[in-house]
Parts: structure tokens; C-alpha cells; sequence
């Protein structure tokens, strides 16, 4: 099949404002991930062409981008998805909400973190549990990128912050939760989140986001996990 | 250029630089330099367990653990590393604990440990539980919770520097030189001590399981500026990548019970490991997955097998084998969560229903930057440690892999090696002296990096890398024989040829310039490619990971030692020889 990948290019040495720029793939299959093919365009026409990848396997979330509208991580969209058609056309963005340096690479805050012998400290299955979803983040920014309010205002800390707060707050072991729970009830966290649930779909590891900003949001009400 | 100093330098922010810096940067001024952000290092997709001794499920001991990593090893493991492996694995594993890494719990609440290929109860020859895990992304949450702990800590990061030289002054070294990948300059960074943790080289072959980022760049930096590369020869092919991609598909799944079959639907790995079956060492399993897609047992006559964790299946063998143990499909959802979403998104295959295609794939660097046990990097034969050059991790060789890695191990190497490069460079910072610049510091790169900027000539990187993934996959992989490898160190010296002198690259730019740095890092592949293919033709014996046609037995006579290779000023690679540490276990034929 034959891939037109649209892609929002800006070099800042060189352009006053971005643009749109075609390129053309053929030969392309259905297991053919996005990142491959901007590896194409990036290996065989146009090596300008500049954008974060590392493992292309969905974990070190190097490739966040806004692909056809949505948060997606380029390596981990297939053609399939387009299903078996001849012409596929796949507009490329870069992510919104954070300062563009050059075609898909954003400035990325460092992410915020929230942090937290003798034998191990016991924990139940259960306490376990209670966390494991939000133990999957690994920081690209998809979810944070896609909140209208995170747009509407950058101060506020944005969803995946407060994803990694919960991974603390819930977690049995940890020794501040209160210090943690302040922070997250200040003016421009957790109760910035209007529940638009953009960040759900958003993120590329499945983590219920919102249910989480939710959970933590429960948590400053009661005055504990 | 701008010139910043530090007493400790850390080159890598994965699991091995990260545990160094969170010990090095105690009352010290360190900074870590990563062309990534240090949560993108592939530590990250690490999946399956680390192994240590706690005994949480069953007897185990660290003594057999260091026995297993020796035999997997195939005896060219250092038995005095593998003694403060095992050894240091329990605390490292208890110390990550404590730093909050949420390990999966066992009923009565302590740290879950599951099976994985060539640990064993050396009474009984069974395998044993000693991989402990966080559901399948074990790196995932190692790499997290020592950012998590540098970050806590105040530890200085330079994020998306990329570091491109050694800089040496007479036979002192004196710092390194990194470019700012956002603004294209370079900068100087003096430093007492220097931590190598820079990764593998995956990049080198056609089919790997390794990041686009893991092109070398710490070893080839090394070894351009004098240092010996050691057992370079000896490379893991791992046995279940995903077919097509490549993409690794944990041991995990052969530890709950996954089997391999063949396109006869046998599970062939009775024939080949009677004992421990599809818990055989790698190598072993790669070659017998090699030895049945020669005989036609592939499936559907394709270059793949199957890797069959459907609880049908893994509930028929664990019968077979007497075991009362069963599984379920929310079991498989839950312990192997990353390798069904990997399966069902890159594969169409969904793991819990149906047997994933597999295949060999490229996977890990045994050999490396030579060190001793305290990650000193050493200069020769005589072990003469380098005052102030320190490696750790995938880059370095200690040697506690020996010939062949056990499944696990590299992190546990990671954690225990990497602490102790941190802890022993932040002791030498406190008495040493920094090593002046020299004037012409960082010259000789910066005139390199603009050679390839301004570069005129007709071949695309991409060609170049292209031309050796293949050659290195046909002729330097799973089984070598010397035509191949002397026709592949012909292609070699070719495409080094053309990189020289007929490269082009599009992008002539400062800001964010990864077609320059891309190229820059084709460079590196092709230095490690040429370093593995000679150290490989020059061993004439079959051992662990290196396995030849054309020499098909281990000969324990003349081949019992390491390899280092020295890049001669002329540019001749030269090879030398440094003796393995044998402690208890003489070497023995290895039966799995």
C-alpha cells in the first residue's frame, strides 16, 4: 500500500512558522508502524526531518506525537488500524501544550516526580494491587498533552504528574502521605482536572488516568488513601 | 566551548549509571550526561526478574546462584565476580525495596520470585524461584524508582547531551566531550572520575531486540582513546524475539510455564535440554531454535517457531511433569501484562489464545569495557586498573557473564556493579586530582562532527548500517564459520571506507541535528562491528555464545582465557589474552 504522511515540519534556523510537509511511501505493509515510516522519510528523503524515538517498542515513551488528532506513541500505531486499503494519508503533529524546538521534538519539562539491610517490608497481594495501574507511566507526556486544561493553563501540574503521585499515594510503604496530599490539593493541581477524560484514551499504557486523578482527588477529601 | 567540572562524571543514565550516581554523588559534585532522558534508557524494557537468593518460595542459596551464572557462563565467567554477584544480589534486591520499587508480593506478603532459564537448585538440577518481579516490567520500575531516588537526592543531570569523546591528556583522562543535542555545541566536562554506563550495541546485527539508541558510542569512545575491549566475541542471541521485529518476548513466559514448539507442533527443546527443557541457557535455546529452522521444522516451512503460554497448553506440560500448579487466562493477563500487549499490538497475535512466532534475536553484549570487581576500568593483561575510568553495566566486562548471560543477571549486574563503580569512584574523588584539559580539547570531535555536517558524498548513513546489520546477521550471529567472518570483515572494511569517504547527510544544521549525530553513531557500530568479527575469527573454539561451525567443541586447553583487543595507533586491532579466575568449580561439560 502507499502511505502520504503529512507532517508538520519547523526548523527553528530556518523557518518563521511551521508548515505542512508531503511525503510519499510506497511498498508499505500493514505491520508497518508509524515510527518506520518516519524513519523511511527521515532515512531516505529527507534527513532533516527530526523527532525523539528510542526503543520502538512502546516503553521508554520517547515518541509521543499527535497522530490523525489523537496522543499516540508513533511505534505503537500499526497500519492495520487504517485497514486494507491501497492509500492511506496520516496527518503528524507535534504534541500540544509545550513549546515546539524542531518538527516533532517539543521541550519537555523534566518530568515531576513525586518521590518517595535487613529484609524486605512485607506488603499484601492486595495493598499491591491498590497501585499497580498507575506503576506503568512512563512519563511521554501523552495524557498531560492532551488535557484542555493543561493547555488552557501550564501551570497547572497536568494529569501524568499526578498519575505518579498516585503510584506514592497508594502505596502501603510509603511514609508522606500527607506531605503528598497537600501538595496535590494546591491551586493548580489535582482540582484543576475538569474530568474531560481526554487523558484516558490518551495514554498509550492503558492507565485508567482519570479513575486515578479521581482516586487521588477521593483521597484529599477523606484525608488519606 | 563551554567547560563545566565536576568531581564525577557519569556517562548513562539507565540502571548501571543511575546506582552509580546515587552513590557516587554522595558529598561529591556529580553529574550524569545522557543523549536520552534517563526514564528513555532501556533499562526500561528490561522485563522478566532479577535474580537473587532470597529463598521466599523455595530453598535457594547465593552459592548456587553463583554456580549457575559460572556454568551459564560456560566457565569464562570470572568465579570471584560471580561470588559478589550472587552475594550482593539479595541486598541490592532488599536495598531496592526500601527505595520503594513495588515488587509483586508472595501470599505472606514478601518479595514474589518466579523461574528463569539456568537457575537451579544444584541439589536436584530443577529450576528454581529466584527472579524477582514487578508483573513483567521489572526494568520498567528499577529505571523509575532510581530516577525517582536521584531526583530525591539532588543529583545533576544534563539530559540529551551526548557524549562523543574521552579527552585524554598525555595517559591521563582528563574528562569527556558532549555535545548539547538542542543547541548543537559542545561542551567540556573535566572530571576526577569517569562512569562508562552507556548500554550495548544491539545495532550492530539485523535483528534486534535493542532501542535505536543502542549504537556503542561508550565502548567505540573507549576503545578509540586506548582502552582494550574485552570478549567482544561473545554476543547473546536471545532466544524468543517476535517475529518479525524482533522485539524481545521475556523468559518470563518459559518461567510460568510457556513451552517451544516446532512446526511439528514437538516440543523440541526435550531433544536438546532433557533436564531443564525450554530453561536451558540462551544460547542453547537459540541454537536449537537455529538447528530446527535449518532441518525444515520452522512453522508453516517461515523462519520462525512457536512460543506456545496458552493455559491449555502450559496446563498439559506442567501435567506431564507431575505438577499440581495450574494456570488461567487472568493468571497469563496479569504476570506477562506487557508481553500480551506486545504480542497483540505488534504480532496481531493475541498470547493468552494463540502460540506467538519467534525467532533469534540480537540481545546482549557479554564482553565489553574490561573492569575489575570494583568497576575499575583496567588497562591490560596484568588486570592494571586506569586511574579514574570506571564502566558499569551492558558496556562493561567484568567478566560475570563469561561466555553466555543468565536470564536476570544483567540487572543484577546493573544494581551490584553499578554500586560499586559509584561507591569506589566517590572514594577516589576524594583523595585524586583533576587531570588538566588539554588545549586542544575537543579539537579533534568537533572536526569530525563538522566533517560529517558539511559531508558531500553519495551514501546515505542509512545504507551504510543497513549493509552491516546484514552482514553481521549472516555471518557474525547465532553460527559463525571463518569464510563468513572474513567476508564480513571484508564488507566491514569497505563500508568504514565509504563512511570516510563518501557519506552525505541532509540535515547541515546545529539545532537538534540527529542526522549528524545518527551518522556519528554509525560510526561507533562500525568500530564495535570490526572488534566483534576479529575477536570471533580469532577464536577457534565453540563456548556459551560464540559458537562455530568450523570448531564445534569448547577446547579448555588453548581457549580457557579472555580476549582483549587493542586498536593500534595504525589502526590494527591487535589481540591479547587475560586469564579467567577460577576459583571452585573446575570447568565441566555443560548438560542442561
Amino acid at each position: 500500500m502507499e502511505v502520504t504522511l503529512r507532517i508538520r515540519r519547523f526548523n527553528p534556523e530556518k523557518d518563521k512558522k511551521a508548515y505542512w510537509g508531503e511525503y510519499v511511501l510506497k511498498d508499505c505493509g500493514p505491520t508497518n508502524r508509524v515510527l518506520e515510516l518516519l524513519h523511511r522519510v527521515k532515512w531516505e528523503q529527507d534527513g532533516t526531518l527530526t523527532l525523539r524515538r528510542s526503543c520502538a517498542q512502546g516503553i521508554c515513551g520517547s515518541d509521543a506525537m499527535r497522530i490523525d488528532g489523537r496522543n499516540r506513541l508513533a511505534c505503537k500505531v500499526l497500519l492495520l488500524e487504517y485497514g486494507d486499503v491501497e492509500k492511506i494519508k496520516i496527518q503528524i503533529e507535534p504534541i500540544l501544550g509545550l513549546p515546539v524546538i524542531k518538527d516533532m521534538v517539543n521541550d519537555t519539562p523534566a518530568p515531576v516526580n513525586s518521590e518517595g539491610a535487613p529484609r524486605e517490608r512485607l506488603q499484601s497481594i492486595a495493598d499491591r494491587e491498590r497501585f499497580d495501574d498507575t506503576t506503568k507511566c512512563i512519563l511521554c507526556a501523552c495524557c498531560t498533552t492532551s488535557c484542555p486544561s493543561f493547555w488552557a493553563n501550564g501551570q497547572y501540574v497536568g494529569p501524568a504528574a499526578i498519575v505518579q503521585a498516585h503510584r506514592f499515594i497508594f502505596d502501603t510503604r510509603d511514609q508522606a502521605l500527607q506531605e503528598r496530599l497537600d501538595i496535590m490539593a494546591d491551586a493548580d493541581s489535582v482540582w484543576r482536572c475538569r474530568t474531560v477524560y481526554n487523558c484516558t484514551p490518551a495514554c498509550p499504557r492503558g492507565i485508567q488516568v482519570t479513575r486515578a486523578i479521581g482516586e487521588v482527588k477521593l483521597a484529599i477529601l477523606k484525608g488519606g488513601r | 566551548m563551554q567547560t563545566h567540572q565536576f568531581d564525577c562524571l557519569i556517562v548513562g543514565a539507565g540502571g548501571a549509571g543511575l546506582m552509580a550516581a546515587l552513590h557516587a554523588s554522595k558529598g561529591t559534585k556529580t553529574a550524569v550526561l545522557s543523549k536520552l532522558y534517563p526514564t528513555r534508557s532501556h533499562t526500561g524494557a528490561a522485563l522478566g526478574g532479577i535474580g537473587a537468593a532470597l529463598g521466599n518460595l523455595e530453598e535457594d542459596r547465593w552459592e548456587w546462584h553463583a554456580f549457575d551464572t559460572i556454568k551459564g557462563g560456560d566457565y569464562l565467567t570470572d568465579q570471584d565476580a560471580a561470588d559478589i554477584l550472587a552475594r550482593e544480589a539479595i541486598d541490592a534486591v532488599i536495598d531496592l525495596e526500601h527505595m520503594g520499587l513495588p515488587f509483586d508480593r508472595t501470599e505472606d506478603g514478601k518479595i514474589s520470585q518466579r523461574r528463569f532459564g539456568g537457575h537451579t537448585n544444584n541439589e536436584t538440577g530443577k529450576p528454581v524461584r529466584r527472579a524477582c518481579h514487578a508483573a513483567d516490567r521489572t526494568g520498567h520500575m528499577i529505571l523509575q524508582t532510581l530516577y525517582q531516588q536521584c531526583i530525591k537526592n539532588n543529583v545533576n543531570f544534563f539530559d540529551e547531551f551526548h557524549v562523543v569523546d574521552l579527552i585524554k591528556n598525555g595517559d591521563r583522562y582528563a574528562g569527556v566531550a558532549a555535545i548539547n543535542i538542542d543547541t548543537g555545541e559542545l561542551h567540556l566536562f573535566q572530571g576526577k572520575a569517569i562512569i562508562f554506563a552507556t548500554g550495548g550495541w544491539g545495532k550492530v546485527w539485523e535483528v534486534t531486540s535493542n532501542a535505536h539508541s543502542l549504537t556503542g558510542d561508550g565502548a567505540a569512545i573507549c576503545f578509540r582513546r586506548g582502552v582494550p575491549m574485552e570478549d567482544m566475541e561473545f554476543y547473546q542471541f536471545h532466544p524468543t524475539g517476535l517475529y518479525p521485529t524482533g522485539f524481545l518476548i521475556t523468559e518470563a513466559v518459559r518461567g510460568e510455564g510457556g513451552v517451544l514448539l516446532n512446526g511439528r507442533g514437538e516440543r523440541f527443546m526435550e531433544k536438546y535440554a532433557p533436564k531443564i527443557k525450554d530453561l536451558a541457557s540462551r544460547d542453547v535455546v537459540s541454537r536449537a531454535i537455529y538447528t530446527e529452522l535449518k532441518e525444515g521444522n520452522g512453522i508453516k516451512g517461515q523462519r520462525y517457531v512457536h512460543l506456545d503460554v496458552t493455559p491449555a497448553t502450559v496446563n498439559r506440560y506442567l501435567a506431564e511433569a507431575g505438577e499440581t500448579r495450574r494456570i488461567d487466562e487472568h493468571f497469563i493477563e496479569s504476570k506477562l501484562a506487557e508481553t500480551v500487549d506486545q504480542g497483540r499490538t505488534y504480532a496481531g497475535v493475541d498470547p493468552v489464545r494463540e502460540p506467538m512466532p519467534i525467532q533469534p534475536t540480537a540481545h546482549y553484549a557479554m564482553g565489553g569495557i574490561p573492569t575489575n570487581n570494583d568497576g575499575s576500568v583496567i588497562a591490560d593483561a596484568q588486570n592494571t586498573p586506569i586511574p579514574g575510568l570506571y564502566a558499569a553495566g551492558e558496556c562493561a566486562c567484568v567478566s560475570v557473564h563469561g561466555a553466555n548471560r543468565l536470564g536476570t543477571n544483567s540487572l543484577v549486574d546493573l544494581v551490584v556493579f553499578g554500586r560499586r563503580a559509584g561507591i569506589h569512584a566517590n572514594d577516589y574523588v576524594k583523595q585524586a586530582e583533576f587531570v588538566p584539559l588539554p588545549p586542544d580539547a575537543g579539537k579533534e570531535i568537533e572536526a569530525e562532527l563538522k566533517r560529517i555536517r558539511i559531508s558531500s558524498g553519495k551514501t546515505r548513513p542509512a545504507i551504510l548500517r543497513a549493509r552491516m546489520q546484514t552482514t553481521m546477521m549472516d555471518n557474525v550471529g547465532v553460527f559463525r564459520e571463518k569464510p563468513n567472518m572474513e567476508k564480513a570483515l571484508d564488507t566491514l572494511r569497505e563500508l568504514k571506507e565509504s563512511f570516510k569517504k563518501d557519506l552525505t547527510v541532509d540535515d547541515r544544521g546545529s539545532r537538534f541535528n540527529t542526522d549528524v549525530l545518527e551518522a556519528w553513531e554509525l560510526g561507533c557500530l562500525l568500530d564495535i562491528a570490526e572488534v566483534t568479527a576479529i575477536s570471533a575469527l580469532n577464536r577457534q573454539e565453540s563456548r556459551g555464545g560464540h559458537a562455530r561451525d568450523d570448531f564445534p567443541k569448547r577446547d579448555d586447553v588453548n581457549w580457557l582465557k579472555h580476549t582483549l583487543a587493542h586498536l593500534q595507533p595504525d589502526g590494527q586491532i591487535t589481540i591479547d589474552y587475560k586469564p579467567v579466575v577460577i576459583l571452585k568449580y573446575q570447568p565441566k561439560e555443560r548438560v542442561y
